[in-house]
């Protein structure tokens, strides 16, 4: 008889639907148990580090009391020095591999070296960048070497989420323009880039808040444990926020005052990062509003 | 002569020939249909004559495409100035993400034109010329997204006239929309080619027979009729053409 085989089947699907469904539902909030975990504890140990002065004052009695000034106009000179050379370069050659390179041996070629870029270890792109920048160069340990270093770094995820967007825009549009006369590059300036900048901005985000944490690579080519001065140039040092807690936490005069701080320090890296993807994401709507409209 | 031909044109895509020898004339201001059952070729054959298939890799074509007695295919021809002579409106309306305004304006400003004045009045005219202006003149600023799929299409044929190219081609323009919209269009058509020359793909022969002065019919990548739409459907010397006519196949 079939109808007691049919019923037992859909009893066994309805299960097995149930149980996956439930693994995803604990799995989805395991993750925002982890991170909330992670936040809470930044914000529980480092909340009682900040203050004003700790955010515009230089540290002082070797870092147990003061600010964390210098670190964080470090850490936004590299996060900004390094989105100067990634961005360009890298949408650029998003354009270049999406737009104009022919299905081929060099495009694989192109799209395998950037692959490997991405996987690369940062503490190798500090490396690199001490013997490029820092030392062939000449540019010595400074905010130049270290943004060029971080923008290698970031070049590869500018990349795959540059052509990502251009491959999300509908083919159709580029026809259209192609088909009133518009050159390749015309095309791709005033129909594709305006289509796909929201989520170009998102591969923004997702580099500045890779960047600002790294701390291999500013190792070796500008960080600083300490200085009495702001930088003012792009060839002088500077101190960064993940450079400054690792010390903190592991060198250092006095360890175990300094804790506070290093809590403070990495609470307020985190709000770097929010703030950062806060305004990239209100750019992505804005640009994603006008997209609509002009 | 004529406006538009084809000489012996053979095109294939990679080792696959999708188009058998075709030679095809067609007149000034007159609307020509392209039939046929799917993938007999009468797109691919409608993209030779705004270089669109180049845009595909491993495409090639022998033969001559002839346009105002020039062979578009020759060496040293401008492909975008090709396409500022001959325009296309596709399946599917896609008015670029832009205001009503920017859209029909765009291949105007992608041609080198600048002046305010010049631009607005010519996309004014481009939106009467396709019995819009009423309906959007109040909304130029507005997303060209806003309006319907019949307003869209007619929108995009709006932005091929801007540029007043003097062939257009058409890809099937009105198989996605409604009835009421497609009865527009057909219309539009028929005003249209008092100054342009058409080309037209469809697949639906009532259209072809509504609109069209004459009628090319394509079967696997051959041209088997070509003549007056009159005699197409009423009297075809060709029996395949009979067959397709009157629904044995399809």
């Amino acid at each position: 008889m079939k109808l007691p085989d049919e019923h037992k089947l859909a009893k066994r699907k309805m299960r097995g639907q149930a149980i996956a469904f439930w693994i995803f539902r604990i799995l989805s909030y395991a993750i925002i148990a982890i991170l909330f975990t992670i936040l809470s504890f930044i914000i529980y140990k480092g909340a009682s580090a900040i203050s004003w002065d700790f955010i515009t004052k230089m540290p002082e009695e070797g870092m147990t009391k003061g600010g964390i000034y210098p670190a964080i106009i470090g850490t936004l000179c590299l996060v900004a020095g390094s989105m100067i050379f990634a961005f360009p370069v890298g949408v650029l050659a998003a354009i270049y591999m999406n737009e104009y390179v022919k299905d081929g041996l060099v495009k694989k070629i192109i799209k395998q070296m950037t692959n490997n870029l991405a996987g690369i270890p940062s503490i190798v792109f500090g490396l690199f960048g001490m013997s490029l920048f820092v030392n062939k160069l000449g540019f010595g340990d400074s905010i130049l070497a270290g943004s060029l270093t971080l923008g290698l770094l970031a070049l590869p995820v500018v990349i795959r989420t540059t052509e990502e967007a251009l491959k999300a825009v509908d083919n159709t549009f580029r026809h259209a323009s192609l088909g009133l006369g518009a050159s390749k590059w015309e095309t791709t300036s005033k129909v594709v880039l305006p289509i796909a900048f929201p989520n170009i901005i998102t591969g923004l985000i997702l580099s500045i808040g890779r960047v600002s944490g790294e701390t291999a690579p500013i190792l070796f080519t500008v960080a600083a444990y300490f200085l009495p001065k702001l930088p003012t140039s792009i060839f002088d040092q500077a101190m960064a926020l993940p450079y400054h807690l690792y010390v903190i936490s592991t060198s250092g005069t006095n360890i175990e005052e300094s804790r506070p701080v290093a809590y403070g320090t990495a609470l307020v890296l985190i709000i770097i990062v929010l703030i950062a993807n806060l305004l990239a994401n209100g750019l992505r709507k804005y640009f994603g509003r006008k997209v609509k409209m002009n | 002569m004529y406006k538009i031909e084809s000489k012996n044109v053979d095109f294939f895509y990679g080792p696959s020939q999708a188009l058998k020898n075709i030679n095809i004339a067609i007149k000034s201001n007159t609307v020509t249909a392209l039939i046929g059952p799917s993938g007999c070729g009468k797109s691919t054959y409608l993209r030779l004559f705004n270089r669109m298939n180049d845009l595909i890799d491993n495409t090639r074509i022998s033969g001559s495409v002839l346009i105002d007695d020039e062979d578009i295919y020759a060496k040293g021809i401008n492909v975008d100035s090709l396409r500022k002579k001959v325009g296309m409106v596709f399946q599917k309306p896609n008015p670029f993400p832009k205001t009503i305004f920017e859209n029909v304006a765009y291949g105007l400003r992608v041609n080198g034109i600048s002046d305010k004045k010049f631009i607005e009045e010519r996309v004014e005219t481009s939106i009467k010329q396709v019995a819009l202006w009423d309906e959007v003149k109040d909304k130029l600023k507005k997303s060209a997204f806003e309006l319907s799929g019949g307003q869209q299409q007619r929108l995009c044929i709006a932005r091929a006239l801007a540029i007043q190219p003097s062939v257009i081609l058409m890809d099937e323009p009105t198989s996605a929309l409604d009835p009421i919209s497609t009865a527009k269009i057909e219309a539009l058509i028929y005003e249209l080619k008092t100054k342009y020359t058409i080309v037209i793909v469809t697949h639906n022969m009532q259209q072809a027979g509504r609109v069209s002065d004459t009628t090319a019919f394509f079967y696997m990548g051959e041209l088997i009729e070509h003549d007056n739409t009159k005699t197409i459907f009423t009297n075809p010397k060709i029996e395949r053409t009979q067959n397709y006519i009157t629904g044995r196949f399809g």
